[in-house]
């Protein structure tokens, strides 16, 4: 059993089977690649499993617990922790605001009503926001507004807003599209030392390869909704059908 | 100091002084010149300046911190009058019961309106809350006649039964007359004066008890804008999609942030009865609920202080501004040869006295267009200038040419 099981699961938009009958099973403490074309679904699976859609049928379980009816809150504090395809973060607030709501959250539950003593008492919030920042890299960024910065900077904080939670499972939507060489390389480096250290079990989707490469013990292929294989890197690299899904892309 | 930054408290202590000192400070001219007219420093309206104030640092916590725009505030409001004015009439003529029971149930009725018009953002927010407090307006002036009053309003009288002991401001009669609001003897309507040279100054009970309900508030204010349920509502402001997915449910925060922002509201329309015993449901319609949407973002939506200076500086429009009349504007350009001065007082007589709105309204716009963070982004512009001149001749990088 994975961490994460996902059986049987269709979602049709309309007229368009977005999945259809997708299964994975993520293991715990693993890094899990969802590759595929533009379009493929590979988003649409996400927000199934973060409370964003709610499958046509199908189940999805994490940790032995259906996620399904579930209110996207509720999920976080289940465990999943998920970083946007599109940079959603706090962006009227500075670096420094937006990795301290996430503190917060975990550790003072959905809600919480203390309107009289200062964030800045919070001395364990400010630590763990202060530590996660040197881990992505932007200290000397804490005060700035974060809509000011680059879209690299907006995803690394995203995915360190992600990251101070210690979630059990972080699902990463292309988590290093748009970034510089050398922030994806970094950026590796992180998730790697992420999963290593603190034993986050991860999905990522992306489509660059090097990443995937770096990163994934498994991967899985989607392509027009559904899984196409599931394999280690090493045999996904040659595999007739994931030439054929990508082929496939080309020619349209 | 008293838990809060040096900035903060720097900021508490200056409205403190303003606060304390505002007798002398509206009251700059001489009782005999021709500009006594513009002296504010009287106690009906400087209490109407620190109560408008609370109605507006309440009303910002909604709307700065997280951007829900409320039209129904003024339902609280009124609703905390009438509340109080029956403590006045039940139980005593001390002012305590009437703000606390103002307070608690503003609490309840912006409980009851919030649960529902939560349930929708923006502009639908808006119009529930409006829908509402319409609602709320035309109740008290027609089928809750019992209790509001309807359309003569409410007001103490020798009949109230007042039935707390004597010492505690209960009995219904005082000599004959009816009881005036009082704390514990002390009435609201009491002030002495005193006379500096030419000058009068007026120092009045009621505006100091109300001043300092006013200073607590702002001071709450700070601590709420400074802790963590502040920085969530923020977050509400800035991504309320990404919160949830970072595990924080938005309905609780925003739900009591809006019985937070109604209870103050409600300890407005409380000091309201408390000063000047009467209330009619006028104090509900949709106007008053306007008037401090254009206090909080003329002052500065967001700010801590801009809300009290937009309510100081629209009261001071309402009934200082609007009293300049054609023969005050003839004094003042008297100087010029005849037909110019005609010309002149024709031309501005539009802008002030009764036409005292359309000032306001191009003020309102110039603010909106130029200044959107209000009086307060003026104030910090001007600190700026003002930091980078005394600063030109101490750096001399600045090149000849
Ligand atoms: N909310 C929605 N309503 C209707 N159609 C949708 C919705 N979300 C996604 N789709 C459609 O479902 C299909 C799968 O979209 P999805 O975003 O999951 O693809 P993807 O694999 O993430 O692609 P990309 O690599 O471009 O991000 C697309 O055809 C998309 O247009
Ligand atoms: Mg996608």
């Amino acid at each position: 059993m994975g961490i994460l099981e996902v059986k049987g699961v269709n979602k049709r938009f309309g007229g368009l089977q977005a999945l259809g009958d997708v299964n994975l099973s993520v293991q715990e403490n693993s890094v899990h690649a969802i590759i595929g074309p533009n379009g493929a679904g590979k988003s649409t699976l996400l927000n199934c499993l973060v409370g964003k859609l709610i499958p046509d049928t199908g189940s999805v379980m994490f940790d032995g617990q259906s996620v399904l009816g579930r209110t996207p809150y509720e999920i976080n504090q289940m465990g999943i922790s998920r970083v946007f395809q599109t940079p959603e973060i706090f962006a009227d607030l500075t670096v420094f605001e937006n990795v301290m709501i996430p503190c917060f959250a975990k550790r003072d539950g959905a809600f919480s009503l203390q309107a009289y003593n200062p964030v800045r008492k919070n001395r364990d919030i400010h630590d763990m926001a202060e530590a996660i920042l040197v881990d992505v890299n932007m200290q000397d960024k804490r005060h700035m507004t974060a809509s000011s910065l680059s879209r690299g900077d907006k995803r690394r904080l995203e995915m360190a807003m992600c990251l101070v939670q210690q979630p059990r499972l972080l699902l990463l939507d292309e988590p290093t599209a748009g970034m510089a060489r050398a922030d994806t390389n970094n950026t590796i480096d992180l998730l790697k030392e992420i999963n290593e250290k603190r034993d986050i079990t991860m999905a990522i989707i992306e489509h660059d390869m090097h990443v995937v490469f770096s990163l994934a013990e498994r991967i899985t292929v989607l392509a027009q909704g559904t899984p196409l294989v599931e394999e280690t890197p090493e045999n996904i690299k040659g595999h007739p059908k994931v030439r054929e899904a990508y082929l496939g892309e080309a020619q349209v | 100091m008293l838990g809060l930054t040096k900035k903060d408290f720097g900021l508490l202590l200056i409205v403190a002084v303003l606060v304390i000192a505002a007798p002398i400070l509206l009251n700059p001219f001489p009782v005999d010149s021709s500009m006594a007219q513009f002296n504010a420093g009287y106690p009906d309206l400087m209490q109407r300046f620190v109560i408008f104030g609370i109605f507006a640092i309440g009303f910002n916590i909604l709307f700065g911190l997280t951007g829900y725009l409320s039209f129904g505030h003024a339902a609280f409001l009124g609703c905390g009058s009438y509340a109080g004015m029956w403590m006045l009439k039940l139980l005593s003529i001390n002012v305590i019961p009437a703000i606390i029971f103002s307070v608690i149930i503003a609490g309840i009725l912006s409980l009851a309106i919030g649960w529902i018009s939560l349930r929708r953002s923006g502009i639908y927010f808006s119009i529930l809350t409006l829908a509402f407090a319409q609602m709320a307006f035309s109740l008290a002036a027609s089928v809750l006649t019992p209790i509001t009053g309807g359309e003569t309003g409410l007001q103490t009288s020798l009949s109230d039964p007042r039935i707390l002991p004597e010492f505690l401001g209960g009995g219904s009669s005082d000599g004959g007359n009816i009881p005036k609001p009082s704390l514990f003897g002390i009435e609201m309507g009491a002030s002495w004066d005193v006379a500096v040279g030419p000058w009068l100054w007026t120092f009045n009970w009621g505006y100091y008890i109300a001043g300092i309900v006013m200073l607590i508030s702002f001071y709450i204010a700070i601590r709420l804008f400074r802790s963590p349920f502040g920085l969530m509502l923020k977050a509400v402001k800035s991504n309320q999609h990404r919160m949830s997915y970072t595990g924080l449910n938005t309905k609780p925060y925003m739900l009591a942030c809006f019985v937070i922002s109604g209870m103050f509201a409600g300890l407005a329309g409380g000091l309201m009865a408390a000063m000047d015993p009467q209330v009619g449901a006028e104090r509900m319609q949709w106007t008053a609920s306007g008037e401090v949407v254009l206090m909080t973002i003329l002052g500065g939506a967001g700010t801590l202080i801009g809300p009290v200076l937009g309510a100081g500086l629209i009261k001071y429009f309402e009934n200082i501004f609007s009293k300049i009349n054609k023969a005050t504007l003839e004094g003042w350009f008297a100087f010029m040869p005849d037909g110019m001065s005609d010309f002149f007082v024709t031309i501005v007589y539009p802008f002030v006295g009764k036409g005292w709105h359309l000032t306001l309204g191009l003020m309102f716009m110039a603010v909106i267009i130029f200044l959107p963070g209000g009086l307060v982004e003026l104030g910090q512009r001007f600190g700026r200038l003002f930091k980078r001149k005394s600063a030109t001749p101490a750096g001399e990088t600045t090149p000849a040419e």
